[in-house]
């Protein structure tokens, strides 16, 4: 099919068309035994005009076994280990030899820190949340009478009174696990000072039931009675983590821990 | 500037006719799975590269025994790259189906991954994202099902900012949406659309693609029209789709081939395509089109085609919205660079996709059928006599041709003389009535239109091609009709 050569110039040019010829219809046009006028036509999705171009879509999808490394912005080399380097957040004293692993580490342990407790989060919402309900004492004032808690669900904007119903409100309107990670109430230890800055170094790194790997992410400091945890939550974070063994949660080390702590009873 | 398409596939060992030949199959398969409105794909990531360094990607069958001593290791291991080769080697076995079956079976083993999945060990949480990759890309509902509990996991780490992570995790979802109903069933309320929302302002191409992957996926279901489509269109989501198909140094292919065919399955459903067009839609395609136009005469590319198709249906369905007409006016939409980009792109997709040119043609109908200033633009191009070379093609071309001419006397000046006899002589020589009908309709407007067209058709032994027909039932009337506005006009 040959186009003629001034197309593509034209379509390099300004935008703008000739002025349109005039219209002028004879009432004969079209008419019976004839029919022709011009229409708009739409397909619906599940015509079958669309069944080949939707075959090239899916050959697509299906062909490409998708290299993680190919895309322009992240070229990767992985078979080239760079020296191993430290992380450089204070106190994390996690190793990599490869780029990419420090990036996921930095995102996922220092990213959303909680400058107050030094617990880690997955989402900067979800840190704001943690802040407002735990180390806030407005808050805790304010819950008392009306609704707090904000629904931890992205776009939902229900509020509870209590962790207990948002929770619930969790499990039953957005089908989450009744165990979700990010919302568990935090077991109190002990006669603690509502909103009071909590030191809980020692919980990070000698406590046996170090929150270090299960209870890194609570959100809410509601002092509940602790809620019979189904034995396989515990079972797998029990074990006493030696103190020489840091797991990069982003609690301080140094001359930090040296400040004197709440020892929880 | 577009960037080139990623990386290519993988060298495969077979040869040229064997590639050929799986593929031939496959589509035969996608043809009669689309039949049976059954059309599903998964998509797999695999760091091809991550596996060359791990010697041997051989995908292993582990037994119960095997796969419980890899999560054992994974969760309590005390070395760090003794837990991460545990959980590397257990993604490894997942590849294999007989793994999968023998893992999901064994109990507490989808909670002991989940677990490791929201620790904070962040290189267990990627190896554990792995893991649940490979089990949603299975051909099993029972291993995919097995996913589940991770959902708001999986949703939560949406809003987080580490690329590679949030990449996997949107594939899984991915794969999960197209599973069943019942998982979407799960995923609506937990918010995967919000979440979505949220997650398309990245700055990352490499999430960008996976979440228009995953998006397209939702989009695509069979409930999407009643349950889906609304809560999108009543999100952000539509805005920055529309952005990031916009043309321009920032327009990535494979994200906006993603994004394309979400906004083609919004807009085929015609929920509120009224909506989209408020929101710019009808310019921002309009304007990709002229870019690609532009893309197929600069570059080789693989892969321009399949943007090239949702453009062409979106545009095509949206101008048949009564809320285009009143846009129409204002821009782009009343710009011959789109005839001239069409049919640009029509050349294309001759050489490289000819069973994309009906939908291409479509749009030209689109675009011509209530549009004298579309029509003038086709004819002051020089187009019709390339429009003539797509008669073997489509019907369209007819339709087009009569667009054109029953604007009047004007236009069908133009049309005339030229190669627009003789084509209709050979098309008057088909057997196929649809064809003949289209040919028949075009001939009145000409002969009402345009002196001297009746005495040329007659001259061209036109009588003749028409007395073929004279006993064809839907034809007959027209035929003698015809016939005689030739003989005493």
């Amino acid at each position: 099919m040959q186009l003629p050569p001034a197309l593509h110039a034209r379509l390099a040019g300004a935008p703008g068309s000739a002025e349109p010829l005039p219209v002028e219809r004879d009432p004969a046009a079209g008419t019976t035994p004839f029919s022709f006028a011009p229409r708009l036509v739409r397909f619906p999705r599940e015509h079958d005009f669309f069944e080949d171009g939707d075959v090239q879509r899916h050959l697509y999808l299906q062909d490409v076994l998708t290299q993680v490394g190919g895309a322009p912005e992240r070229p990767r080399r992985p078979s080239a280990r760079v020296p191993e380097f430290t992380c450089q957040v204070a106190g994390c004293c996690q190793v990599f030899d490869a780029l990419e692993d420090y990036e996921h580490h930095y995102h996922a342990l220092h990213r959303n820190v909680c400058s107050f407790c030094k617990r880690a989060f997955p989402s900067g919402h979800l840190l704001d949340t943690h802040i407002l309900e735990w180390h806030d004492s407005l808050f805790q004032i304010l819950a008392e009478r009306q609704d707090m808690y904000q629904c931890l669900v992205e776009g939902c904007t229900e509020k509870f009174r209590t962790s207990r119903d948002r929770k619930e409100h969790l499990v039953m309107r957005h089908l989450y696990p009744a165990d979700f990670r990010f919302d568990k109430p935090r077991r109190s230890r002990g006669p603690a000072v509502p909103g009071a800055a909590e030191q809980v170094l020692a919980e990070a790194l000698g406590d046996d039931r170090a929150p270090s790997e299960g209870d890194a992410m609570e959100v809410c400091s509601e002092h509940v009675e602790p809620s019979p945890e189904p034995a396989g939550e515990r079972r797998a974070y029990s074990h006493r983590i030696p103190s020489t063994i840091c797991f990069g949660q982003g609690a301080s080390r140094g001359f930090k821990s040296a400040k004197k702590r709440n020892k929880h009873q | 500037m577009w960037s080139r398409q990623r990386g290519g596939l993988k060298p495969l060992r077979c040869g040229v006719e064997q590639l050929r030949c799986r593929r031939r199959e496959r589509e035969a398969a996608l043809r009669k799975a689309r039949r049976e409105q059954q059309l599903v794909s998964k998509r797999l990531l695999r760091d091809e590269a991550l596996e060359e360094a791990e010697e041997g990607c051989v995908a292993m069958i582990f037994g119960e025994a095997e796969i419980q001593q890899f999560l054992r290791l994974a969760q309590r291991g005390t070395e760090e790259k003794e837990r991460e080769g545990a959980l590397v080697s257990l993604r490894r076995g997942l590849q294999c189906p007989e793994t999968q079956q023998t893992f999901i079976r064994l109990e507490g083993s989808i909670r002991t991954l989940v677990g490791l999945l929201t620790s904070n060990q962040a290189l267990l949480q990627l190896e554990a994202a792995r893991c649940l990759h490979e089990l949603s890309h299975s051909e099993q509902s029972a291993v995919v099902e097995a996913c589940l509990p991770a959902t708001s996991y999986l949703l939560t780490y949406l809003s987080g900012h580490s690329s590679d992570f949030i990449e996997l995790c949107l594939y899984t979802l991915g794969n999960l949406i197209v599973e069943s109903e019942a998982v979407r069933r799960q995923l609506l309320p937990q918010g995967i659309v919000p979440a979505l929302a949220a997650c398309i302002q990245s700055p990352h191409l490499t999430v960008l693609e996976a979440l228009g992957y995953a998006l397209s996926q939702l989009l695509q279901a069979k409930e999407a029209p009643e349950k889906i489509i609304p809560s999108v269109l009543g999100s952000t989501l539509p805005q920055h789709m529309l952005q990031l198909l916009q043309p321009g140094p920032k327009l990535n292919l494979g994200v906006a081939v993603e994004f394309a065919w979400c906004l083609h399955y919004i807009i085929c459903s015609q929920v509120n395509n009224a909506l989209l067009i408020t929101q710019g839609a009808l310019s921002t395609l309009g304007l990709l089109l002229l870019d690609l136009a532009g893309a197929v005469q600069r570059t080789e590319d693989a892969g321009l085609e399949l943007l090239a198709c949702p453009v062409l249906r979106c545009l095509s369905n949206l101008l048949t919205e009564a809320a285009a007409e009143a846009v129409g006016g204002q821009l782009q939409l009343r710009d011959e660079r789109v005839v001239a980009a069409l049919f640009i792109l029509l050349q294309f997709l001759l050489q490289k996709q000819p069973s994309l040119l009906p939908e291409g043609l479509w749009l030209l109908n689109n675009l011509t059928a209530n549009s004298p200033s579309f029509c003038t633009s086709l004819l002051s191009l020089d187009l019709i006599e390339p429009l003539l070379h797509l008669l073997s093609v489509s019907n369209v071309v007819l339709t087009v041709l009569c667009n054109v001419a029953e604007k009047g006397p004007a236009y069908c000046q133009r049309l005339w003389p030229g190669p627009l006899l003789s084509s209709l002589l050979d098309t008057l020589a088909f057997s196929d009535t649809e064809v003949v009908g289209q040919s028949l309709e075009l001939l009145q407007l000409l002969f009402l239109y345009q002196p001297g067209a009746a005495q040329a058709f007659l001259q061209q032994s036109g009588l003749q091609a028409l007395q073929r027909h004279e006993e064809v039932a839907q034809l007959q009337d027209r035929v003698h009709a015809l016939q005689q506005t030739a003989l005493h006009g």
